[in-house]
């Protein structure tokens, strides 16, 4: 009896001091639905962790939360636990996010890619990967030697279409025969079938390969068949130095830092953040020489006029593959289409599957 | 889609090189199977095999150890279902799918500080005979010894099982694990053996993959290989040469089915992407459509446990 009293008297303890040093200190938690040594998604927001570590506030992760349910049980977690503010990265995360602010006034919530801001302590964020896509569009429509680019697409969502798409158009208007041949792999993640599919695309006529998956599968093969790709969400040079003509970077630090120090000091408001090459949520890895000097600097000229709004991914006309309009001569696509795109532009080959 | 006669030769090559672990896992599974044991833990002693390979391949920079190794970590973790199963007698199911889950975590867990190292180019004989000879060229050259390894061992196995006399020990237990006992057979001693070498030819099914196939470590990267292993063991109604017919079935037409959609034809992706499944699970079931050799076949104590009574 004695020792049970014991046992309570500690813990209660123990909570109280936990529940003090809570309040006392700032504390930013990260919800990831990969591991941290993934090398791609989610390697990339841990960076971004570090950034905001470093400059001088407290964080906590948890790592391979599946979507759905568990990651409510997490995040809720977290609440409890004082974090001040909370980072959940993957877009399944969308509803148990909303789900648990509306329990927490006071904890501030991020949700990355998605668009749900039920509660007035939720903000959503995003990068326009699609920017980083109409450069490689340039230097393959420059680098191609068959006219033919092959793809490694993951799922139909539009955030892949629109990837395909920007590719497409900035390819086309460098190189108008180039033809995009896509292989759906309906997984973000599996070596074996994307170095299956990266080999596919080689064997009828591509010869630049890239993806939108996460492992370094593919440009592996395409570094041993001998012909170019770009890597995917970090730098991906080391895998195939001699095939990577540059790859596209998530660069989420700027964005973490800033919004953790915003919480901090009082200043967060709700928002939805849509950031690309401009604020550098998107960033190049260096180019690669072998495109020559006059190849690089047109890609670092137009990645400039991207980021100052001079140039546009979308800009009209553009058709979609019927030839019907899609954005009007000298108009730009704005973000409500681009964030719901779900068909394919002219001259991208096959249908979206459904 | 390009028809020339090399194209093709490489097409074959590929697929080929693409059914080898599965190969590997469902020719160890096979025998384990045989005996009576069912082990649905192939995914993760196949993944344990992969991050040990590609482990001891960065620490001791020698391939050689690295498959060895994985042969050994194979070996050790089915030990664990070994000494579950038949030791404390177990239910095979539940301790198979709980060795999957532990070799996931596991192998997740040491492979932290795995993740991103390029992986070593592993050698490959006769590179020149590939380009030189048009067609056979890249179908029989050019490939891992652990190939030509995988393709034999069908055959191997096949013979082992009917032609020796360790073999017949082997389907005895399977068959009847009581009245071989009673025979004077050690039922838990073949059991270990045959459990223990379907674990070492899953570590070797995994370190192909991340040795030779796809060379680095990334966490899951069997992909559900290990299941698809099982199912062909079964499809293949216990038949080696079946199992080898199947996973080439499944190889190549996941290959094929990636260069139609690159051709570009109008076939819904999604039917696509099922195929090699249906078409495994329709060819198998035509081949083997014999009731009397699937009698013959099945390990009638699958999956039971024995307890010998003293």
């Amino acid at each position: 009896m004695y020792k049970l009293f014991l046992r309570s008297l500690i813990s209660v303890l123990f909570l109280l001091g936990f529940s003090l040093n809570a309040n006392a200190e700032f504390k930013v938690g990260f919800v990831y639905v990969g591991p941290t040594g993934d090398h791609g998604w989610t390697y990339q927001h841990d960076e971004g962790r570090k950034a905001v570590e470093a400059a001088g506030i407290k964080t906590t992760y948890v790592e391979s939360v599946p979507e759905g349910a568990d990651a409510e049980r997490v995040i809720r977690q977290l609440a409890q636990s004082g974090h001040d503010l909370i980072f959940t990265t993957s877009f399944g995360y969308m509803d148990p996010t909303n789900k648990v602010a509306k329990d927490f006034p006071n904890v501030k919530f991020e949700h990355a890619t998605g668009y749900k801001r039920e509660h007035s302590n939720v903000a959503t964020y995003s990068a326009r990967f699609y920017e980083g896509r109409t450069l490689l569009g340039h230097m393959a429509g420059k680098m191609t030697k068959t006219n033919t680019i092959g793809y490694i697409a993951s799922f139909p969502i539009p955030e892949v279409i629109r990837g395909i798409n920007a590719m497409t158009l900035a390819a086309q208007k460098v190189n108008p025969n180039i033809k995009t041949k896509i292989v759906w792999v309906f997984t973000w993640y599996d070596p074996g079938k994307e170095s299956e599919a990266a080999q596919a695309l080689i064997d009828q006529g591509a010869d630049i390969i890239m993806q939108h998956t996460d492992s370094t599968a593919p440009v592996q093969v395409a570094e041993k068949a001998g012909v170019w790709s770009f890597g995917q969400a970090s730098d991906m040079q080391r895998f195939a130095p001699k095939s990577i003509l540059t790859s596209i970077i998530d660069d989420w630090a700027p964005y973490y830092v800033e919004r953790s120090i915003a919480a901090r000091d009082g200043t967060w408001k709700q928002q939805d953040t849509w950031h690309g090459l401009k604020e550098g949520m998107v960033a190049m890895a260096p180019y690669n020489s072998v495109m020559g000097d006059d190849l690089v600097k047109e890609v670092e000229q137009l990645q400039k006029d991207l980021a100052s709004g001079k140039a546009h991914s979308f800009t009209g006309p553009i058709y979609d593959q019927k030839g019907n309009i899609l954005v009007a001569e000298g108009a730009v696509a704005d973000d409500g289409m681009l964030a719901g795109m779900n068909v394919y532009v002219k001259g991208v080959e096959g249908d979206i599957p459904q | 889609m390009s028809f020339d006669l090399n194209f093709i030769g490489i097409l074959i090559g590929a697929i080929m090189a693409s059914s080898v672990p599965l190969i590997l896992a469902a020719s160890g599974e096979l025998i384990t199977e045989r005996s009576g044991v069912l082990n649905l833990g192939v995914e993760g002693m196949m993944i344990i095999g992969a991050i040990s390979g590609f482990a001891l391949m960065v620490v001791t920079d020698n391939l050689f150890f690295a498959v060895i190794g994985s042969m050994f970590s194979g070996l050790i973790i089915s030990l664990i279902f070994g000494l579950l199963t038949q030791s404390l007698l177990t239910n095979h199911v539940a301790t198979g799918l709980a060795l999957t889950i532990f070799g996931i975590g596991m192998s997740a867990m040491i492979g932290k500080n795995f993740v991103g190292i390029p992986g070593k180019e592993f050698p490959l004989l006769f590179p020149n005979l590939k380009e030189s000879i048009p067609f056979l060229g890249p179908i029989f050259f050019g490939h891992s010894i652990i190939l030509y390894f995988a393709f034999g061992l069908p055959f191997l196995t096949n013979y082992f099982l009917k032609k020796t006399k360790t073999g017949l020990i082997v389907r005895a237990v399977g068959d009847s694990p009581t009245s071989a006992s009673n025979q004077g057979i050690n039922v838990t001693l073949v059991r270990y053996s045959c459990i223990l070498y379907g674990g070492a030819m899953c570590g070797l099914a995994g370190a192909y993959l991340s040795l030779i196939y796809t060379p680095q470590w990334i966490e899951n990267m069997t992909g559900g290989r290990g299941w698809i292993a099982l199912a062909l063991v079964v499809f293949a109604t216990w038949s080696p040469i079946k199992v080898l017919i199947g996973a080439l079935i499944f190889g190549g037409i996941t290959i094929l089915q990636l260069h139609m959609q690159a051709v570009g034809l109008r076939i819904p992706v999604q039917l696509l992407s099922a195929l090699p499944y249906i078409m495994t699970i329709i060819v198998l079931v035509i081949i083997s459509r014999d009731s009397r050799k699937i009698k013959l076949n099945t390990p009638t104590s699958l999956g039971q446990i024995f307890y010998k009574e003293k």
